[in-house]
């Protein structure tokens, strides 16, 4: 191997913000950063693109370069993606961090063209061997995984969130921040029209003791009939996977997961639901998880506590009975 | 322009091959993206609306000839599948953008949609590095579209319930992670019609573009496998009526049934 293929040991992790909080992803970056500098002795660094008054919570970083411009005020993934670039490509870092949000879904790719450098997605382990940086990616819906040797100077890993531990730590001191001007970056075809926030209409299943969740294996709107009944009888609301909230049998508010809300109710019941790693971001720290679904192999029993793979619509049915005698 | 990639069946049981660089793809099931298939939806809605027309795009893939002839049973005005392409392993998404970049150059359509992600984008997402390569505006997440003269407004979903609007002069390349109404369905008999009718373009697949080389020699799998369980639920077997009154115990224990 050639002397320009060293990886440098500095690491940029690409903060994130909903605008009045630095994202839970961000720390655990940071510490799955921080484990892999430990022996390098590799600086830890973050980009933060606007949210200015939030570089104090970034104080267990080395350094930030937060980019602070009109352009970067309202998410738009293409000046988010020249803004980092351009930031990448100034600090030069051997690796950086993003996460599979929205935003790292956006800048992963148009970044690993333009810097350029290898991409590994789906990340839930990371690691070092000599020069190489080594991934483990969750793929398949979390049936496989694959271990992945990247052997350049520079890679990029989109990692998926809850797969590292870390929490803000507000005991770290104020950060070394470099504010960083995007004079010349070009004018962006994506404008940022407006962000809405979250609709709750009228259903808050973050605040429920228990949840009656429900997937792709109801099958159809006309079926969600059992399930209703069930969640009548338990006085609970019904919850979804994102298959029921694309297909519109429910409503968007009713969804959990990684686009949906997080949820950690005292039990949550889950009718037809495989587990897609979206979905167990969601709801994996309920107290009590009772899954159903007839595919023994489904990932949603590896988080629960009980299961049983009896058919939802012969299990349904008896259950509401149960309860309500 | 809508691009479509065939997954193997994550109802299957998935094996990695001998050599533990890839799955097994010998036996398995092959089925549409699910996102691919909002993404049909989508630009068949956009055509309903603004009257334009679809361009349903594969590469050579196992099965997917019976997936271009349901887009057009569904509506699609064209449909072609790109041959001499990697047959039988797993293609990087890179690998699959360096492919398609030169031919959506040449058609130059005023927007390319493809699924948000795939469950083997283990190098990256398709819209985002297609995007990268064709230096078009590009947006992955994307579950609201509206496309009027050269511009497209576009919303994403940014997690946790939050979203995004915004305005994109077009061309552009956008992730579908939901369309505006649930995919439709085709009649076999309407399938049927499509494949008795022909009309399948097969194209030569373009040369790759050549900065691909780097990024996807650069990613190397070196084994996949199986996740060690840690923890597993405890299973209740029985009839409906036995685990039903279990699970009903259960909840009583915790106090969680009122009645």
């Amino acid at each position: 191997m050639g002397e320009e293929n060293v990886m440098s040991d500095d690491i940029l992790v690409i903060a994130e913000h909903d605008g009045s909080n630095v994202v839970d992803v961000t720390f655990e970056m940071l510490s799955a950063a921080r484990e892999l500098a430990k022996d390098s002795g590799g600086k830890v660094l973050a980009a933060m693109a606007g949210g200015a008054a939030l570089a104090g919570s970034l104080g267990a970083f080395d350094r930030v370069y937060l980019i602070d411009d009109p352009a970067v005020s309202n998410y738009s993934p293409e000046a988010f993606e020249k803004a980092f670039t351009h930031v990448v490509r100034d600090v030069d870092p051997g690796l950086v961090l993003t996460s599979t949000s929205t935003m790292g879904l956006d800048l992963a790719g148009g970044l690993s063209v333009a810097w350029p450098a290898p991409l590994v997605s789906y990340v839930v382990g990371l690691g070092r061997e000599g020069d190489d940086v080594v991934a483990t990616s969750q793929i398949y819906g979390g049936k496989l995984l694959a271990e992945v040797v990247v052997d350049s100077p520079h890679a990029i890993c989109a990692l998926i969130a809850g797969s590292f531990s870390g929490q803000p730590s507000p005991e770290a001191g104020s950060p070394d921040v470099e504010t960083v001007s995007l004079e010349g970056i070009g004018p962006s075809r994506t404008s940022a029209l407006a962000v809405h926030e979250p609709d709750s209409g009228g259903v808050d299943i973050t605040a429920a003791d228990i949840l009656v969740s429900v997937g792709r294996g109801i099958g159809s709107k006309e079926n969600l009939e059992i399930i209703e009944e069930l969640a009548e009888a338990l006085g609970a609301p019904l919850a979804a996977s994102r298959p029921v909230t694309d297909q519109g049998w429910l409503s968007k508010p009713h969804q959990v997961g990684k686009s949906g809300k997080k949820v950690k109710p005292r039990a949550y019941l889950a009718f037809g639901i495989s587990g897609a790693p979206e979905h167990l971001e969601g709801m994996r720290d309920s107290e009590l998880i009772i899954a159903c679904n007839t595919d023994p192999d489904a990932p949603i029993f590896d988080v629960a506590h009980y299961g049983t793979t009896v058919d939802l619509f012969d299990l349904v049915p008896e259950l509401t009975e149960c309860i309500q005698a | 322009m809508v691009l479509l990639k065939q997954l193997p069946d994550l109802v299957e049981e998935l094996e990695p091959s001998p050599d533990g660089t890839d799955i097994d793809r010998e036996f398995i099931k092959f089925i549409l993206n699910e996102f691919d298939d909002q993404a049909l939806e989508e630009a068949l809605v956009t055509k309903e609306s603004s009257g334009a027309e679809v361009i349903v795009v594969a590469l050579d893939e196992p099965e997917v000839d019976q997936v271009l002839y349901t887009a057009l049973a569904k509506g699609a005005d064209r449909a072609v599948k790109l041959t001499g392409v990697p047959a039988g392993t797993w293609v990087p998404t890179h690998l699959r953008a360096a492919i398609l970049a030169p031919f959506v150059r040449e058609l130059a359509p005023d927007l390319v949609l493809t699924g948000v992600q795939s469950a083997e984008d283990l190098d990256g997402q398709l819209a985002s590095l297609l995007g990268g390569y064709l230096d078009l505006p590009h947006a992955a997440v994307v579950v609201g579209l509206e496309v009027k003269d050269s511009i497209a407004r576009v919303v994403q979903e940014l997690g946790s319930g939050r979203s995004v609007e915004e305005q994109i002069t077009l061309p552009a390349v956008l992730g579908i992670q939901a369309a505006s109404q649930a995919p439709r369905y085709a009649p076999i008999s309407k399938i049927r019609q499509a494949m008795q009718a022909g009309g399948l373009e097969e194209l030569e697949a373009p040369a790759p573009v050549d900065s691909a080389d780097i990024a996807i020699a650069q990613v190397r799998i070196r084994r996949l496998y199986a996740p060690e369980k840690s923890t597993h639920a405890e299973m209740l077997t029985g009839d409906p009526g036995e685990v039903a009154t279990r699970i009903a115990e259960i909840l009583r224990s915790k106090g969680l049934v009122k009645a």
